[in-house]
């Protein structure tokens, strides 16, 4: 029915309509790290930044940040931070204390997931070192007090959204790290298969 | 078509009959029969499942689902009756949109005519068409069997809604079996469609008759391949998400889970820039059809033939670029935001060119109202009334009062339950004498159009007050405040009901009848290349391929 210069042509149009699909396919995974990638480089959705050293400059403006902390039901631990907020200098490096304690007989894991509201802040919030950055375990009944140390970006004073903003809320989240020291049973919904 | 059978007699070879003849069938006319016959089936199931949620819905109060709950899972308490009310509502729509408009529409027309239309004597890939078909009954009884697998602790059936939003869908809301089920299910759903998408595309780029230029090509193959590429390109980021899901449920990986570091919002994300290109897949292919029923009853050439095809691809783009205002209410920032809204607004454009160029087309048209246009009005008139509620809910502050309210449920029922149902039925009658060779009666296609019309605008028009009195979707029971409108919502889903049974006997009666309808029954406004062969056509068409000259189209 075809001649052969068609089958080849017939072939190339599928061929092109398959690989679009499996592009497609590959884009949808590639955009969690990308999402990642673009919320950790603009701040959007209140993703904080992370700064290796403090900043040389000091600004003007002086915002209350607030701290809140909550623990999923399923981690038994407490956190609570030092103080509920502080006042903070734009430029001014800033910390606070998160006071943690296990309250199980077992050894536990847990990582904390953070953001900053509003979210226009996320770009400005800068963090030199936080418990967040990386999972934290916990021997039965310990407590400790994990510092954030921190500084708020003078450029936000040049930012027309960051106008009338006079408060930021720095949340936390401590959920159950996947992978738990042996011997922790901790209250899933279903056990990893 | 049985019919077909005798037409061809003399032709030069066989080809298989009876059982073998579906199965292992690779004729696309053959396939394009199967997958009208899927459609009806799972239009029916649908149909069932929304008699049941409207049957609930007519009085305040719990009073039908502990009873269908009992029949169906034996437990007739409070809460099985709700979790099955919400396992109806997700079926509901799994069904109607993957298993009834888009195997009737894509699949069904679409195999039946786009070859026909282009004068191709078949579908470039054959064997994989048949597959494509074959994926769906599987696909299919998947679903049905989620219904009766544990999905939420101590419950049967997945109750999330089509729309799947961890972490509901994931292990904290649905650790059961069920929702996997509904995951295999759209994966080869997924996969059914992508192979229909591919062979599509293959055909109308390389088997067009000599002369057949794309700009020739008639609409309804446009539309038709403006909506495999939408599925090309949307389909696979719906299964890339659904394989997230699969993982995040059974393998411990945490895509939507923000104990890993996910984030469950990213689903949706994925899900709407899948979910919005998948409802232009559902109405692109009835705009194609309209246009022709229009122009062929009007005896008229379709009013700004490249406007309307380039219109069906700019929707297609425009399509992808708007997923977001599904998601008004998740947190984005009003930039964000704003964008979405302008871009939604955007699509009322392209899609304001078509319904114009429609009645353009009737403007001054020597117009016979026989039933597929009929239909085709019916069509436009209700799809416009979507359109409307559309451009409503695109913008992000009303949508903050009315998201997840009835009146969204009336918006995209005027859509898709009226627009899209109303393309297929247009599209049915239209093409009724072609596929089977028989005209249809014309008084009872007529009683079966306004038996539905009314019904389904008693259906869904009184939903749209209960959504601006605020009345939330999903769920079993309302306030004695909103029972007037949703009894009468009621009348309107039984109306339709027996709509369907007018259609039905309209169907059997013209099989039985059997009046001839010889090739061309509608007259010098048919001008597609379907109306130069006999009806049924042969087994194999355009053997020696017909040459399109001149400016028509």
């Amino acid at each position: 029915m075809a001649a052969p210069q068609q089958n080849a042509k017939t072939r190339r149009a599928a061929f092109a309509a398959f690989g679009a699909a499996a592009l497609m396919l590959g884009l949808s995974f590639a955009s969690v790290p990308l999402y990642r990638m673009f919320c950790a480089v603009t701040g959007y959705g209140g993703t904080t930044q992370r700064a290796e050293v403090a900043p040389t400059t000091r600004g003007q403006r002086v915002i209350d940040v607030h701290f809140v902390s909550t623990v999923a039901s399923s981690l038994p631990w407490r956190l609570t931070p030092e103080t509920n907020s502080l006042s903070v200098r734009t430029g001014e490096t800033k910390t606070v204390f998160f006071r943690v304690t296990n309250e199980s007989d077992q050894e536990t894991a847990g990582q904390a997931v953070y953001n900053v509201s509003p979210d226009q802040a996320g770009g400005f919030f800068n963090k030199i070192s936080c418990f967040c950055f990386s999972e934290q375990r916990l021997a039965p009944h310990e407590t400790a007090e994990w510092p954030v140390v921190f500084f708020l970006d003078p450029k936000l004073e040049k930012e027309e959204s960051m106008n009338g903003v006079e408060t930021l809320t720095l949340s936390y989240t401590m959920f159950p790290a996947k992978t738990q020291p042996k011997g922790a049973a901790l209250n899933q919904t279903k056990p990893n298969g | 078509m049985a019919a077909s059978d005798t037409a061809h007699a003399d032709h030069a070879h066989d080809h298989p009959t009876g059982l073998r003849r579906f199965l292992f069938s690779t004729n696309h006319k053959d396939i394009g029969t199967l997958y009208l016959y899927f459609a009806v089936v799972a239009g029916v199931l649908g149909y069932l499942l929304s008699l049941g949620m409207r049957l609930e819905l007519a009085h305040p109060g719990i009073g039908v689902f502990p009873t269908i709950s009992a029949w169906m899972h034996g437990d007739n308490s409070i809460d099985a009756a709700k979790n099955l009310y919400n396992g109806f509502i997700t079926a509901h729509g799994v069904l109607m949109i993957f298993f009834m408009v888009m195997p009737a529409l894509i699949g069904g027309f679409g195999n039946w005519f786009v070859p026909i239309m282009i004068g191709a004597p078949d579908m470039a890939f054959p064997r994989m068409n048949n597959i494509s078909f074959w994926l769906l009954p599987a696909s299919l009884s998947l679903l049905l069997i989620s219904m009766f697998m544990e999905g939420a602790p101590g419950m049967k059936g997945f109750g999330g809604g089509w729309v799947m939003y961890p972490p509901l869908s994931a292990n904290t809301g649905h650790p059961g079996p069920a929702m996997d089920f509904v995951i295999l299910s759209l994966h080869i759903a997924g996969v059914s469609s992508l192979l229909g998408a591919i062979n599509f595309i293959t055909t109308i780029f390389n088997m067009r008759a000599p002369g057949m230029t794309l700009h020739k090509m008639p609409l309804f193959a446009w539309s038709v391949l403006v909506t495999a590429f939408l599925l090309v390109l949307s389909l696979p980021v719906l299964a890339g998400a659904l394989t997230m899901l699969l993982t995040d449920r059974n393998f411990g990986t945490t895509f939507f889970d923000p104990a890993g570091g996910g984030d469950p919002i990213l689903f949706q994300h994925l899900f709407w820039f899948f979910g919005h290109p998948e409802v232009y897949i559902l109405i692109l292919p009835a705009f194609g059809l309209i246009s022709h029923i229009v122009s062929t009853f009007s005896r008229k050439p379709v009013f700004g033939y490249l406007g309307m095809a380039y219109a069906m691809v700019a929707i297609g783009f425009v399509g992808f670029i708007v997923w977001a205002h599904h998601m008004y209410t998740v947190g984005l920032s009003l930039n964000t935001q704003r964008y979405f809204v302008f871009a939604t607004m955007v699509i009322a454009v392209p899609t304001g060119v078509k319904i114009f160029s429609w009645i353009a087309t009737m403007w001054g048209g020597s117009i016979s109202f026989r039933a597929p246009m009929i239909w085709a009005i019916g069509f436009i008139f209700v799809f416009t009334v979507g359109g409307v509620t559309g451009v409503v809910l695109a913008n992000a502050g009303v949508d903050r009062a009315l998201h997840e309210t009835y009146y969204v449920v009336a918006h995209f029922h005027y859509t898709m339950s009226l627009g899209a149902v109303f393309g297929v039925f247009a599209g049915f009658y239209y093409w009724f004498p072609k596929i089977s060779g028989y005209m249809y009666n014309e008084t009872l296609s007529k009683l079966h159009f306004w038996t539905l019309f009314t019904g389904v605008n008693l259906t869904f028009f009184p939903q749209h007050f209960l959504g601006l009195a605020g009345m939330p979707r999903r769920y079993i029971d309302y306030p004695d405040a909103y029972a007037q409108w949703n009894l009468v919502s009621s009348y309107g889903a039984y109306i339709a009901g027996v709509s369907l049974l007018i259609f039905f006997f309209t169907v059997l009666e013209a099989f039985s009848k059997k009046r001839v309808a010889g090739d061309n029954p509608w007259g010098p406004g048919a001008t597609t290349l379907e109306w130069t062969l006999p009806s049924p056509p042969p087994f194999h068409q355009f053997e020696t391929l017909p040459r399109i000259v001149g400016g028509d189209h």
